[in-house]
């Protein structure tokens, strides 16, 4: 579903690269987790995936389509494939639930009568039902990132790009959160998701793709947060690929949390 | 329903910028004013030129009923001094000066008179006995009006030779550089509208922002997402026009027709309804102005 061919992003030539020869893919209908520090390039993945960016070399690809050939009047088309959801909900304040919802369909030119039949049937998917008509200050940071949620994918994207999703909720919150990503999932939507939450990442059991440096240094099926091995340097890290007791989980995610990244 | 939401955006973008729209509508209102006198000093030009203007130099005009002139002690012009008079024309002396020439009827005077006082009252007081013959004369170089004059004030059956162009030049050249400088200080306006219909654009954008930004996410084409931006602009600059279409009729309809007409009865006015011609011309100009600069501040502050 997304294929990075030997992708480079620099964007700034005297610095390193963002992300340098990155080759991955990842299937339709899979879940995968972007985990690294900030500034190792899951936010500027992701751009490329939205076309938001261009990459330097290399050869994206979005359901089979090199994003560099879409011209910039089909790039809504790419956009209407592809659903986002941020750290910071993004929702539009004077706008109730229901209307944050609609907004996504209303844009893309659907008819009234569809939004009035999908936009419920999505809210109860996300488990929002009996709040459509709250506005969003009256909602927990939980039931708002649902709402964001609902909005990314009530217009059935293939692809759901999640950007630090949990970055703002506590632990609990974000399990319901990651619920409803998997449910999402379940029904086909290929899940990217940017985090630092190591224990959701330990608890999910979902592929794991570690970048640092603009390099990926770790990609595992249904792996930790951290792989086993003591960090020493990641020449270790990279041969190790077992999945043994999570022991030092704690101690090594440590780096890993900055907070209020996630500018896509 | 896409159009629905276009015009939903709109009201709100209004609603929220509703100071710099009201200065945008105030603005293209005052510019295109200025445009819509040039163009109405214009039309009035035309208007006092009548018939012969363009076609002709100088008239000599027949005794009719009413006259006083010495010429015209005899009465009104028989059809001999009419004779007389064209054969003047034709003879050698006169004839290497003319063009060519023709002449009015007084029913073609009544004619060519109710279409240039066709505003005015006086026109239904009027009959062709009232109004003279003439022959109007073509020179070949228009400075040599005084050998006409000289040859055909003291005919029989003449009353008047008149110069048209001396008398009418002047006032259209007082009417002219009125015209430029309302033209120039329209210029200076437009300039003015253009730079603000782009700051209120830019604005509007930047307040909107949020919605922008969500609406390039989930897909929403350029045109769903740039078309309000411009279409309030277009609309602030459209109101601006008709305000100043309105303005234009109401000079015509109270200045122009209930005073000046009263105090000048013998000069040709245009009708308030020959003003509303320049609105479509203020309309367009208005959208064409908040078209092309909103366009263009979109290009620079809002991605899509």
């Amino acid at each position: 579903m997304i294929r990075f061919e030997n992708v480079t992003k620099v964007y700034d030539q005297k610095a390193r690269p963002a992300l340098d020869s990155i080759n991955l893919e990842i299937d339709r209908g899979e879940f995968a987790f972007l985990v690294g520090a900030s500034g190792s390039g899951k936010s500027t993945f992701l751009r490329l995936v939205l076309k938001e960016d261009r990459a330097s070399s290399g050869a994206v690809y979005v359901a089979g389509q090199n994003v560099a050939n879409i011209s910039s009047w089909r790039v809504p088309r790419l956009r209407r494939g592809i659903g986002v959801v941020f750290q910071d909900f993004r929702l539009l304040p004077q706008k109730t639930v229901f209307a944050n919802v609609a907004f996504a369909m209303q844009v893309i030119g659907k008819s009234r009568s569809v939004i009035r039949d999908t936009v419920p049937e999505v809210l109860k998917t996300v488990g929002l039902e009996g709040k459509e008509n709250r506005l969003p200050h009256e909602l927990s940071g939980g039931e708002q990132q649902r709402v964001a949620i609902a909005r990314a994918v009530v217009n059935r994207p293939g692809i759901l790009l999640a950007d630090e999703p949990t970055g703002n909720l506590d632990p609990t919150t974000s399990m319901g959160i990651m619920g409803v990503l998997d449910k999402i999932n379940q029904n086909g939507t290929t899940v990217v998701m940017a985090t630092h939450d190591d224990d959701i990442v330990n608890e999910m059991r979902k592929r794991v793709v570690e970048l640092r440096n603009g390099v990926i240094i770790r990609d595992e099926a249904k792996a930790l947060y951290t792989s086993m091995m003591p960090v020493v340097g990641h020449s270790r890290r990279l041969r190790d690929a077992s999945g043994r007791e999570p022991s030092d989980v704690g101690a090594a995610s440590g780096e890993a949390q900055p907070a209020g990244e996630g500018k896509l | 329903m896409r159009l629905a939401f276009i015009l939903a955006e709109i009201g709100s973008g209004l609603r929220r910028n509703l100071s710099m729209v009201v200065s945008v509508i105030l603005v293209t209102f005052v510019s295109l004013t200025f445009v819509g006198a040039a163009g109405m000093l214009q039309l009035q030009i035309n208007q006092m030129k009548g018939y012969w203007y363009d076609k002709v130099q100088v008239a000599v005009f027949l005794c009719s009923d009413g006259s006083t002139a010495p010429g015209c002690a005899t009465g009104p012009a028989t059809p001999e001094q009419q004779q007389n008079l064209r054969k003047l024309l034709q003879s050698p002396a006169v004839a290497q000066y003319v063009n060519d020439f023709q002449f009015e009827s007084k029913d073609e005077a009544y004619k060519h008179f109710k279409e240039q006082f066709s505003n005015s009252p006086i026109v239904d007081s009027v009959t062709p006995d009232q109004l003279p013959a003439s022959f109007r004369i073509n020179l070949k170089d228009p400075e040599k009006y005084e050998v006409i004059s000289e040859n055909f004030s003291s005919q029989a059956g003449v009353e008047s030779v008149i110069d048209q162009r001396q008398l009418l030049e002047r006032l259209f050249s007082a009417m002219n550089a009125a015209s430029l400088v309302a033209v120039s200080v329209a210029g200076v306006m437009i300039v003015c509208a253009i730079l603000l219909i782009a700051t209120t654009i830019r604005l509007s954008a930047f307040s909107r922002r949020r919605e922008t930004g969500i609406m390039r996410l989930v897909g929403a084409s350029k045109m769903v997402i740039q078309l309000p931006f411009i279409l309030e602009g277009v609309i602030a600059a459209v109101i601006g026009a008709a305000l100043a279409s309105g303005t234009l009729w109401a000079v015509a309809h109270f200045f122009l027709g209930e005073f000046l007409s009263k105090q000048y009865p013998d000069t040709a006015f245009i009708s308030p309804a020959q003003t509303l011609i320049l609105a479509p011309a203020l309309i367009g100009l208005g959208v064409l102005l908040a078209g092309t600069s909103s366009l263009l501040t979109l290009r620079r502050y809002l991605k899509v």
